[in-house]
C-alpha cells in the first residue's frame, strides 16, 4: 500500500496527491509517469509525475476528474492509501541546452510541464511558457511555472483572466516574432497538442508532445497504447510518452482514446448511483 | 508377469455446451479411485524413462507408487522435492511431449497420465494439508542474498530452490500480483488463479520475499540490485512484448494483442466488468490470428465473454499448429471455428476506426522451412473477407527490452533475447543469470521452470565458492 501524505484541491476538478513511494521518488525524472490502482477491483491508469522529493521519498501526481478511477481518487485524502503505485515509467523528456524553448501547457498539464521547464532552465535554456485554461477558476500553479520560466503567458478561453484566447495564438505570435525558437514542448489535452503541432509545423520548429493513450500495464507488455508516429507503430509506455508532434497520427490517437467510451460512461454512472456522489 | 493395463483413466470435464459460457475450470480432476486406478497401471519399470523426459527431474515412479499405496503425504513430499509448482504443472505442462512421451507404455499408445496424477496430488495437498505446505527441510542460512527478477515460472522455481538451499531470496515483480504469465496470460478455466496464488504462497512460505510493483530496469536497475547487497541476480522477466502482423489496419479499434486481451480478462478480471473497473470489448464475431496455446486461450475467452462466432485464423494446416492437441480439441468441442491455411492480408475498418473485417489469403503448403514445417504460401487472387467486429493477434511475443537496455555488460542476441549458457543460464555479466522466455524466446512453463532450477543450482555453487 502507498500512503497519501497530502491532498490539495488545486481547482474544483483537478487535485494533487503527494504519495509515499521511495523507489519511484529515487528514480523519477521529468516527463515520466506512474501507473496506479486504487484497490483490488480497480483498473490500472497512467498518471504523469508532477514532482518528487528524494529527501522525503514522496511523489506528487496531479489529475483531473474524468472517469471512475479519477473520481474515486479525488475523494481520498491524507492518511488514506492506494493499492499500487508503479514507476517511474516511460522515457524521461529529452533535456539539453537547445537555446530558446517554448513550453506550452493546457489544463492540468501545467503540473507536468513545471519539472520539464525547471530542468530546461537549469540546463541554461531560455524558457518561455504559455499556460491556458478554459476559465480563471481552472488555473493553478501560475507562480510555480512563472518561477522556472523567463517569460510566462497566461490565456483563458473566456477571457476571465489574463489574455483571452487559446494557447496556440501566443505560440504563433512568438514564432512569427522573429525570435529564434529552438524547440517547443506542448503538453495537455490531445486536441491542444495537435493544434500546437499544426501551429509550429510551417515554422519547422521541432515540437515534442506527451501522448496520453489508454494503457494497462505500462511496461510494454500489452500494446494497448500503440500509436503511429512517422508511419511506424510505437508503444507510448516504453517508446514514449514524448514524440515528435509533427509525426503523430492524431486521428488514430483520438479514435483509440474513444475505445471504451460506452464502458467508461456505464462504470461512472454505476459508481455514482452506488456512492450517491454526483458532481 | 501381470498383463499390461492399457486403459488410460480419462479425466472428467465440464460438458462443452456448458463450459463454453463460464470461466470455471474445464477439466475437473481425478477422484481418489480414478487416481489410484491410473497409478496402478504404472509398471514401475527400473529404467524410468519418464524422469528423463521431465525438465525438473521429478521422481515420477516414486510419487505414482505412493498414490497407488494410498500414502498421499509421501506423494506430496516426493513431488515437491523437485517441483514447487505441481498444481500449475499438472494443468499446463505439455506432458504428451515430455514425461508421457517417454513412458514405456507410450509405445502401446497408453502412457500413464502423469500430468493428471501430478494434478491430483497437488489438489489433494491443497485440500488436505493446507497449513502444512509439505514440510521442507531447510538448509542452514548461508547469509547470501539473491535477487530474482520476475515471478513467473522461471523466477518462482529459481527462488524456491535457492530458498531451500538456505539463501535469502527476494523476487521483484513488475505487476501488482505475483505469478507472471500464470496470472495474466493463462485463463482461469485452464489454470484457476486460486491455484497459482496457493503455489506462490508456498514459495513465499519458504522465506522468499516478494516485492510487487517493481519494474526492474525502471524502478531500479540490475546494477542497483548488485550494489545494494545482492550477491547474485536471476533474470526471469519472460518475453513479454507482443508481436503484431505488420499489415494495414492493425491499429483499428477492436484489435487486441493476445497479451492485452488476456491481461484484461485474467489479471484485471474484465469478465466481471463493471463489478471490476477494467473493461474489455465483447465481440460478436471474433477472429483470433495464430495457432498456439495462446490463440486457443484467447478464442475460448472471447466465446465465454459472449461472442457468437469465434474463428481461429491460422496460415498453416492443423498438423503444424503449435497448440497442444488437447486444447485444440477443447476449443473445437466448444464451437470455435478453424479457418486453416488462411492468412490475413489487411484489416478493414469503418469510418469510426472500428474493425469490421479481415481480408485473408488462402494458403497452400510448400517445402519445409527453417522450423521444419512446410512453408505456407499465399495463393494469388484467393483473397476473401471474414466479417469480424473484434480481432486478436496471438502471434507470439518477443523479449521486452527494458532490462537489456538498462543493464551494462548484458549481451543480447539479434532477436533481443539475453545470451546465457544453455544449461546453467549464466549471462555475460558477472553474478547475473537468466532463464525462461527471455533466453529462449516464447516457450513453455515447464521449460522455464527447468531453466530456473538449473540456474538456481549454478547460483548456489557460485555463492558457496
Amino acid at each position: 500500500m502507498y500512503e497519501i501524505l497530502l491532498k490539495q484541491d488545486l481547482v474544483p476538478n483537478i487535485h494533487l496527491l503527494k504519495i509515499a513511494a521511495p523507489n519511484v521518488a529515487r528514480k523519477a525524472q521529468p516527463g515520466q509517469f506512474v501507473v496506479i490502482r486504487i484497490d483490488e477491483r480497480g483498473e490500472r491508469i497512467p498518471l504523469t509525475i508532477a514532482d518528487w522529493d528524494r529527501e522525503e521519498d514522496s511523489v506528487i501526481i496531479v489529475f483531473m476528474e474524468v472517469g471512475t478511477t479519477t473520481h474515486r481518487l479525488s475523494l481520498l485524502g491524507a492518511g488514506d492509501s492506494i493499492a499500487n503505485f508503479i514507476g517511474p515509467l516511460g522515457l524521461p523528456t529529452h533535456i539539453e541546452k537547445f537555446g530558446t524553448v517554448i513550453c506550452v501547457a493546457g489544463g492540468f498539464a501545467v503540473a507536468t510541464i513545471v519539472p520539464i521547464a525547471r530542468a530546461l532552465k537549469m540546463k541554461g535554456n531560455k524558457v518561455i511558457s504559455i499556460m491556458g485554461a478554459r476559465s480563471q477558476n481552472l488555473l493553478f500553479w501560475e507562480d510555480e511555472l512563472g518561477s522556472v520560466s523567463d517569460q510566462l503567458i497566461v490565456t483563458t478561453d473566456d477571457g476571465s483572466y489574463a489574455r483571452k484566447g487559446v494557447v496556440t495564438e501566443p505560440l504563433k505570435e512568438l514564432l512569427e516574432s522573429g525570435e529564434k525558437i529552438d524547440r517547443v514542448i506542448a503538453i495537455g489535452p490531445s486536441i491542444m497538442m495537435k493544434f500546437c503541432a499544426k501551429t509550429t509545423e510551417p515554422f519547422g520548429v521541432k515540437t515534442i508532445v506527451s501522448l496520453n493513450p489508454i494503457m494497462v500495464d505500462g511496461t510494454g507488455m500489452c500494446g494497448c497504447c500503440r500509436v503511429s508516429v512517422g508511419g511506424v507503430t510505437k508503444f507510448v509506455c516504453v517508446d514514449g510518452p514524448d514524440f515528435d508532434g509533427h509525426q503523430v497520427d492524431w486521428d488514430l490517437l483520438f479514435a483509440r482514446q474513444r475505445i471504451y467510451l460506452d464502458e467508461e460512461k456505464l462504470s461512472l454512472e454505476r459508481w455514482q448511483s452506488q456512492s450517491g456522489i454526483h458532481p | 508377469m501381470a498383463k499390461l493395463d492399457l486403459n488410460r483413466v480419462s479425466m472428467p470435464r465440464q460438458a462443452p455446451g456448458l463450459r463454453a459460457r463460464n470461466f470455471n475450470e474445464v477439466a475437473l480432476g481425478y477422484s481418489l479411485e480414478q487416481a489410484q486406478a491410473e497409478a496402478s497401471r504404472c509398471i514401475q519399470c527400473p529404467r524410468h524413462p519418464c524422469i528423463d523426459g521431465c525438465p525438473v527431474e521429478i521422481d515420477i515412479p516414486g510419487f505414482i507408487k505412493a498414490i497407488r499405496d494410498g500414502d498421499m503425504p509421501e506423494a506430496v513430499r516426493i513431488l515437491k522435492d523437485k517441483n514447487s509448482l505441481p498444481g500449475i504443472c499438472g494443468r499446463v505442462c505439455p506432458q504428451e511431449t515430455q514425461c508421457e512421451a517417454t513412458c514405456v507404455l507410450a509405445k502401446k499408445e497408453a502412457p500413464i497420465a502423469i500430468g493428471r496424477l501430478e494434478r491430483y496430488v497437488a489438489d489433494w495437498e491443497r485440500a488436505n494439508m493446507p497449513s502444512l505446505n509439505s514440510p521442507v527441510i531447510k538448509a542452514t542460512p548461508t547469509g547470501k542474498r539473491v535477487a530474482v527478477v520476475g515471478s513467473g515460472p522461471a523466477g518462482l522455481t529459481a527462488a524456491a530452490d535457492l530458498a531451500k538451499l538456505g539463501h535469502s531470496v527476494t523476487i521483484f515483480e513488475a505487476l501488482h500480483v505475483a505469478g507472471g504469465v500464470l496470472m495474466y496470460g493463462i485463463p482461469e478455466f485452464r489454470l484457476p488463479k486460486a491455484i497459482v496464488q496457493a503455489e506462490v504462497d508456498y514459495v513465499a512460505s519458504l522465506g522468499v520475499k516478494i516485492e510487487l510493483d517493481t519494474v526492474v530496469g525502471k524502478t531500479m536497475s540490475v546494477d542497483d540490485l548488485l550494489n545494494s547487497g545482492y550477491q547474485a541476480v536471476f533474470l526471469g522477466p519472460g518475453a513479454g512484448a507482443p508481436m503484431f502482423l505488420s499489415i494495414p489496419g492493425e491499429n483499428l479499434n477492436g484489435i487486441y494483442s493476445a497479451n492485452e486481451f488476456l491481461t484484461r480478462v485474467n489479471l484485471m478480471k474484465a469478465y466481471r466488468f463493471p463489478e471490476y473497473d477494467t473493461p474489455v470489448k465483447i465481440g460478436q464475431r471474433v477472429g483470433v490470428v495464430g495457432g498456439g496455446n495462446v490463440a486457443m486461450d484467447a478464442a475460448r475467452c472471447a466465446l465465454r465473454l459472449g461472442a457468437e462466432e469465434v474463428y481461429i485464423i491460422y496460415r498453416r494446416s492443423e498438423v503444424e499448429m503449435p497448440a497442444r492437441r488437447e486444447e485444440v480439441e477443447n476449443a473445437r468441442e466448444e464451437g470455435i471455428q478453424f479457418k486453416l491455411l488462411t492468412n490475413p492480408k489487411r484489416f478493414i475498418g469503418n469510418d469510426q476506426n472500428w474493425v469490421v473485417g479481415v481480408e485473408c489469403y488462402e494458403m497452400e503448403l510448400g517445402e519445409p522451412d527453417a522450423s521444419g514445417r512446410r512453408r505456407p504460401i499465399a495463393i494469388p487472387g484467393s483473397e476473401f473477407i471474414i466479417k469480424v467486429d473484434m480481432a486478436v493477434a496471438a502471434l507470439g511475443t518477443r523479449p521486452n527490452p527494458i532490462i537489456p537496455s538498462t543493464t551494462d555488460g548484458l549481451e543480447t542476441s539479434r532477436w533481443g533475447t539475453i545470451i546465457a549458457d544453455e544449461v546453467i543460464g549464466k549471462t555475460t555479466k558477472t553474478a547475473v543469470w537468466a532463464g525462461g522466455d527471455i533466453v529462449t524466446g516464447a516457450a513453455t512453463v515447464i521449460s522455464a521452470m527447468g531453466a530456473g532450477k538449473r540456474a538456481a543450482a549454478s547460483i548456489d555453487e557460485y555463492l558457496r565458492r
